[in-house]
């Protein structure tokens, strides 16, 4: 039973109650497709439509946008998303589709689109109806974010965009999609502004999506081509030339330290579903023989697993102390790490894994003799994305060195 | 599952780690530090590690040795996340003492029950004290020593005896019978012979200790399980003085990188500069994290104190080893040389680095908790 670690207010301990009433008597049937990792990696319909039933229901019921105020299509409760999800959490629920939406574009538009865009948009991004997709990186624009080129040039009230974007996830589910683009070349940073654009319902008139094939032969996300899209002037959001603080805004909230809670749900572990966990990986040892006695006996790979328990155990008890002023040396040093260690501990576990694993790691997914199915070598090398995606392991290090120990800027 | 969220952390804890980074900070700079260890620079040189016994008392007075002395015997009883706290700021200033080997022996001697109050109020009276239960080879299996007892006499060598040349009291394991008892002795007793080891850390002394029929109190006849008890705390204690040390470490390269020009540009501007320093920050993180949930353990959860100090010892080993290597090769040619303060944490971070079982010696007891023996390993 998830308790939680802050004591519950009047409203959130009656609305906790409701939660764990209503989660156990509509908590989802499991579903007859497998599921992937996260909803970034939704592939077909039919694990999409499974999922938007689920988020659809869970709004429906009050346990999505909890905090954001009636008039946008949320619950106008206080602080009580955070109850919301840790009885999610601990009821295993399936996780929602509409990751983008939820965690990036809600709170964006709500904090920098004109009130009537998000009483417009809002509703059916929290009930899972419109999925949303994000336009950041591009070919020429990667770690280096402010240097996007994609361009939208004023035409009358209209705006007209030429552009490419790039790993944009969800995008051949997406109805909409936020999307950092350039207004004036002049300006690197000033230059920049933020629209939110239509993209299923623009779909030849306009918007190209192309699927990109991922290092492990999965699709699972997209370019977006923009020839000519023309779209209204009301769906930027903020002032123009304002689009690198709004992308902060955006930022801030994918990295969960956001004022305004995303809705998280996704306690269930699938059936034949794969975590990346040192547990999971002294299972797997036990089942794998090496010089004629299980992996798990080797003294060196014991060793090695043992490292990978100690980080792993390291990275929570950080998440721990992170609520202990007392015991932090600054504020943000160690809800800073959070992103860079749980990607390469466990980018670290997958390829012990495959060590582990010795010749039969060479079989993947269409193997019947691939042990564990494949899975730790779709892990590993998905886990590439995790250290590559918002902002490469490499950009972590500078954003640490220079915003928590305060060395001199790289740039 | 009782372990609180804080780690149990209280008001309490919390003003006694910041009082004691003052008290070390005003009155124990660096500077003092190497004039007072680093007079003498021959790699031959012999003798102790001098120390400002005065601090001592007035750490004495402020009750800082009484820490883990249980209240039944005049003590303190503090938790052990606030011992800590404590160790932690100590290792910052690598301040020479024996504190450390006094709180091992406190917590060696709580675990044995009653029988442990006449040394403990001893403890809680002032009087210093360091472990002696360790033989030739180094092991830090509890029991595994040289020293005999018989008819109250205790004979032979203890190895590896810490800050020896500074505690007042000795708590030493010996065989006697089929068991492993615990003696507690003066350490200027008749028949006892200290011969100082010459040690690489500065900021400690070290010591080989015989014993010729030395009449000693005998504490408890069958001592192992009180050492094995005592042993997680023992490492977690440790494990915060090298987190402390570290943040030494860190701080003092980040500042020197910030300063120091080349290709007219301070060092921390590259990446190949800044880079390892964070490796080092995300080491002492996890140490810390780590340290601090083994210290919960041990005050509310002790059957999983073992697992979590053993997680703890072994990162911090590791941590101790990384950041004293990133902290003597990014100060560049002066990191290298007997001026530069740097070599003073790299020595003793060395020393605890080994001290109480490296990183793989923790991570093989652990990983026999968390999978279970090997088949066919030799115990």
């Amino acid at each position: 039973m998830a308790e939680s670690a802050h004591k519950d207010s009047a409203e959130q301990a009656e609305f906790r109650q409701y939660c764990r009433h209503w989660l156990a008597a509509n908590r989802p049937a499991d579903p007859s497709v497998r599921l992937p990792l996260s909803a970034l990696e939704i592939m077909t319909m039919e694990q999409l439509t499974y999922l938007q039933a689920w988020q659809k229901s869970a709004y429906d019921a009050g346990l999505v946008g909890c905090d954001y105020p009636q008039e946008v299509g949320g619950a106008g409760r206080k602080d009580c998303q955070r109850v919301a999800n840790e009885e999610m959490l601990a009821a295993r629920t399936p996780y929602f589709p509409n990751i983008i939406g939820l965690g990036m574009a809600a709170p964006t538009v709500f904090y920098h689109g004109q009130p009537e865009l998000s009483q417009r948009l809002l509703p059916r991004l929290f009930s899972g109806e419109d999925i949303w997709c994000q336009g950041f990186s591009e070919p020429g624009a990667g770690s280096d974010l402010a240097s996007v080129q994609t361009f939208a040039e004023r035409r009358g009230d209209k705006w007209v965009i030429n552009g490419h974007k790039v790993w944009t996830s969800l995008a051949h589910f997406a109805e909409w999609m936020i999307l950092l683009l350039r207004t004036d070349k002049s300006h690197k940073y000033d230059g920049l502004s933020y629209f939110v654009v239509p993209i299923r319902s623009a779909l030849g008139k306009g918007v190209t999506v192309r699927p990109l094939i991922k290092i492990t032969g999965e699709t699972g996300f997209n370019e977006v081509i923009f020839d000519d899209l023309e779209v209204d002037d009301s769906l930027r959001l903020d002032e123009l030339g304002k689009g690198w603080q709004v992308a902060m805004t955006t930022l801030l909230h994918e990295r969960g330290a956001g004022e305004l809670q995303t809705p998280r749900a996704g306690g269930l572990k699938n059936k034949g579903g794969h975590t990346t966990s040192a547990s999971s990986l002294v299972e797997f040892a036990r089942t794998v023989e090496r010089s004629g006695r299980p992996a798990a006996d080797d003294a060196l790979l014991r060793d090695r697993i043992m490292q990978q328990l100690i980080r792993e155990t390291g990275l929570a008890q950080n998440q721990r102390r992170s609520r202990v002023p007392a015991l932090l040396d600054h504020p943000m040093r160690v809800q800073l790490q959070n992103k860079l260690l749980a990607s390469e501990i466990s980018q670290d576990t997958a390829a012990l894994a495959l060590e582990v694993a010795g010749a039969s790691a060479s079989l993947y997914l269409g193997d019947d003799n691939a042990p564990a199915g494949g899975q730790w070598s779709l892990a590993y090398m998905n886990s590439y994305g995790m250290t590559i995606a918002a902002g490469t392991s490499e950009v972590q290090r500078n954003i640490l060195g220079e915003r928590v120990l305060g060395l001199p800027k790289s740039k | 599952m009782s372990q609180p969220d804080n780690f149990g952390f209280g008001e309490e804890a919390a003003l006694l780690k910041a009082s004691a980074g003052k008290f070390f900070a005003d009155k124990f700079p660096t500077a003092t530090l190497h004039a007072l260890v680093a007079a003498e620079h021959r790699p031959e040189r012999t003798g102790q590690c001098q120390w400002d016994a005065a601090l001592w008392r007035e750490m004495v007075e402020l009750g800082w040795t009484m820490l883990a002395v249980p209240e039944a015997a005049g003590g303190v009883g503090m938790p052990a996340v606030a011992v800590a706290g404590l160790a932690e700021e100590l290792g910052k200033a690598a301040f020479p003492c024996p504190l450390l080997g006094t709180i091992n022996a406190s917590y060696v001697l709580a675990a044995c029950g009653a029988a442990g109050l006449p040394a403990l109020q001893e403890i809680a009276e002032g009087y210093s004290a360091s472990l002696a239960i360790t033989d030739k080879r180094g092991s830090w299996v509890p029991g595994d020593c040289e020293v005999t007892c018989t008819d109250g006499r205790l004979n032979g060598t203890a190895w590896y005896v810490q800050d020896a040349g500074k505690a007042d009291r000795l708590l030493v394991s010996a065989h006697c019978g089929g068991n492993v008892g615990l003696y507690w002795v003066p350490a200027d007793a008749q028949g006892i012979t200290v011969h100082p080891d010459a040690i690489v850390d500065l900021t400690r002394d070290q010591a080989h200790i015989s014993f010729a029929n030395v009449t000693a109190t005998e504490v408890c006849a069958d001592g192992q399980a009180a050492l094995a008890e005592a042993m997680p705390a023992i490492w977690t204690v440790l494990a915060a003085d090298i987190v402390g040390a570290a943040e030494w470490q860190l701080q003092t390269t980040v500042e020197y990188v910030g300063t120091r020009q080349q290709f007219d540009r301070p060092l921390g501007f590259f990446q190949a500069v800044k880079h390892p320093l964070v490796d080092v920050m995300l080491q002492i993180d996890q140490a810390k994290s780590l340290v601090y949930n083994a210290a919960c353990a041990i005050d509310c959860e002790p059957a999983r104190a073992p697992q979590y100090a053993h997680m703890a010892k072994a990162s911090a080993s590791d941590c101790a080893a990384l950041a004293s290597g990133r902290s003597v090769q990014l100060h560049g040619g002066i990191g290298f040389t007997w001026e530069c303060f740097v070599h003073l944490y790299f020595k003793r971070q060395k020393h605890s680095q080994m001290l109480f079982g490296d990183a793989a010696w923790h991570r093989a007891r652990l990983a026999d908790i968390v999978i279970g023996p090997a088949a066919g390993a030799v115990a």
